[in-house]
């Protein structure tokens, strides 16, 4: 069943590339990003009570352009990830129309994008 | 495979932590400010009693929905059904949790 | 005149040993793809089996992947799938296929049943008609749904069918939706238990991939939020 399903996902991508089937699929496979992230993120941290001199080595590698540019994808996905779901649940729970609801959650996105970029002033 | 229970606990912890990825993101912003360094984060972080409830919470209901929403995949994408399914799953959260929890209790108490 | 051939590749067998024949097919000027498929079987292989009946787009029957998307093959004029002079036709997906382009309609229908979708009425034939009010909201929001005329396109369209065998589908969900919101139907809690389970409205991740291919333009995606909303609003009903 499993294989059968990867050569379904893959031969019908261009026939079913309608944009709420993108938004599924990049839901998931941000969520799965995620999933596969964090037990990394959390290893790393405990390092500040198992061998903080290690951490700080981590920390240090951050300077890195390539680090940064993982940073950036990470809450690209973390980002992708919420405001899909915020709109999923607005489409469930709410009763507005789904064409206002899609706007609400572009605007969402776009306004905190907005602001995101008004306080980095890392890069 | 995803009862109305499973789905609740989805979407609640879905909504718990909007507002925790926000936070969490408002800090990095801050945080990378001038580089970053254990010092620094710990600084913040250590014996504050607000922090491990923030990371806490945020630990305790990602375990919940990164396990559920991995075993959705599993089960539509990998096959994997019944029993095996559920072990896998109920693993993944107790993982996700008890190194959430480590992470937490290193940086605020430890 | 055909001025033209048509390459025409169509899977015969059964699922489990499934092959793709080529065929030609000469082109005609209004030529659907249930025009091409049964040229084939009228005039080069006569064992070809395939499903019609109306041929205008009323009865659904024709329903099968064209290059991998679920239609009704008399409402599709060739010239909208033809990839240069070909295209590949297929039995709609997400069903067994009993011969060829033949699919056993039976989960799909059980699942019809499964997810409630029968009339649960307590009237009788001494009663007097129900007075139904037609321009009430919740009229309005079952007759979106009620058009439908069980072809499996949707459920051929939906990737957690694919995935999901427990999985009720579309169409059966906005059948159940339908009914929660006729004021005729006193099933409501057997229509939210039978969507609440394992196979129930849950399981959808919004794709639309049913609403996008649905030929007769509804919307069994926003019928299966509307579930989920019910089935919410009970759930914090019970716990409060």
């Amino acid at each position: 069943m499993g294989g059968d399903l990867r050569m379904n996902v893959a031969k019908g991508i261009t026939g079913r590339a309608h944009p709420l089937w993108i938004a599924y699929i990049l839901h998931r496979l941000s969520g799965l990003a995620l999933a596969l992230f964090l037990p990394l993120h959390f290893w790393v941290l405990a390092m500040a009570m198992t061998n903080p001199a290690k951490l700080d080595g981590f920390l240090d590698m951050t300077d890195a352009g390539v680090i940064k540019l993982a940073e950036f994808g990470l809450v690209f996905l973390l980002a992708i990830h919420l405001f899909g779901g915020l709109r999923l649940m607005a489409m469930e729970w709410l009763p507005w129309s789904p064409p206002q609801k899609n706007l609400a959650a572009a605007s969402l996105a776009a306004s905190l994008l907005l602001a995101v970029l008004f306080f980095l002033q890392v890069i | 495979m995803l009862d109305v229970r499973l789905y609740m606990a989805q979407r609640i912890t879905a909504l718990l932590m909007a507002p925790l990825v926000l936070g969490h993101i408002a800090v990095m912003i801050y945080a990378v400010q001038g580089g970053l360094s254990a010092a620094e984060i710990l600084g913040r972080t250590q014996g504050s009693v607000l922090w491990f409830l923030f990371y806490g919470t945020f630990v305790v209901a990602v375990s919940i929905h990164g396990a559920i929403g991995v075993r959705t995949v599993l089960y539509e994408w990998g096959g994997i059904k019944g029993m095996l399914l559920s072990v896998i799953s109920i693993a993944l959260g107790l993982g996700l949790f008890v190194l959430g929890a480590r992470a937490v209790w290193a940086v605020t108490f430890a | 005149m055909p001025s033209d051939v048509l390459k025409v590749e169509i899977q015969r067998g059964s699922l489990e040993a499934s092959h793709t024949e080529t065929f030609e097919v000469p082109a005609y000027d209004n030529q659907t793809v249930l025009d091409v498929v049964s040229w084939v079987q009228q005039n080069t292989d006569p064992t070809l089996s395939y499903r019609f009946a109306c041929r205008v787009g009323m009865c659904g029957s024709c329903a099968m992947m064209v290059n991998g998307v679920p239609r009704w093959t008399c409402r599709t004029h060739i010239s909208k799938v033809l990839d240069g002079n070909k295209v590949n036709i297929a039995p709609l997906r997400n069903l067994p296929v009993i011969k060829d382009l033949v699919v056993d309609m039976d989960p799909f229908f059980d699942k019809w049943v499964e997810a409630e979708g029968v009339h649960h009425g307590t009237l009788t034939r001494h009663d007097p008609i129900a007075a139904i009010d037609e321009e009430s909201a919740a009229r309005k929001t079952a007759n979106a749904g009620i058009e439908c005329i069980n072809c499996s396109v949707c459920y051929a369209a939906c990737d957690t069918v694919t995935g999901n065998e427990d999985y009720m589908g579309p169409a059966a969900l906005q059948r159940a939706w339908t009914l929660l919101n006729d004021a005729k139907d006193e099933g409501r809690n057997a229509i939210l238990d039978a969507v609440s389970g394992n196979g129930g409205c849950h399981n959808c991740h919004s794709m639309g991939s049913c609403t996008t291919y649905c030929p007769n333009e509804l919307d069994p995606m926003s019928a299966i939020a509307g579930l989920k909303r019910e089935t919410t609003k009970r759930f914090f009903g019970r716990g409060l």
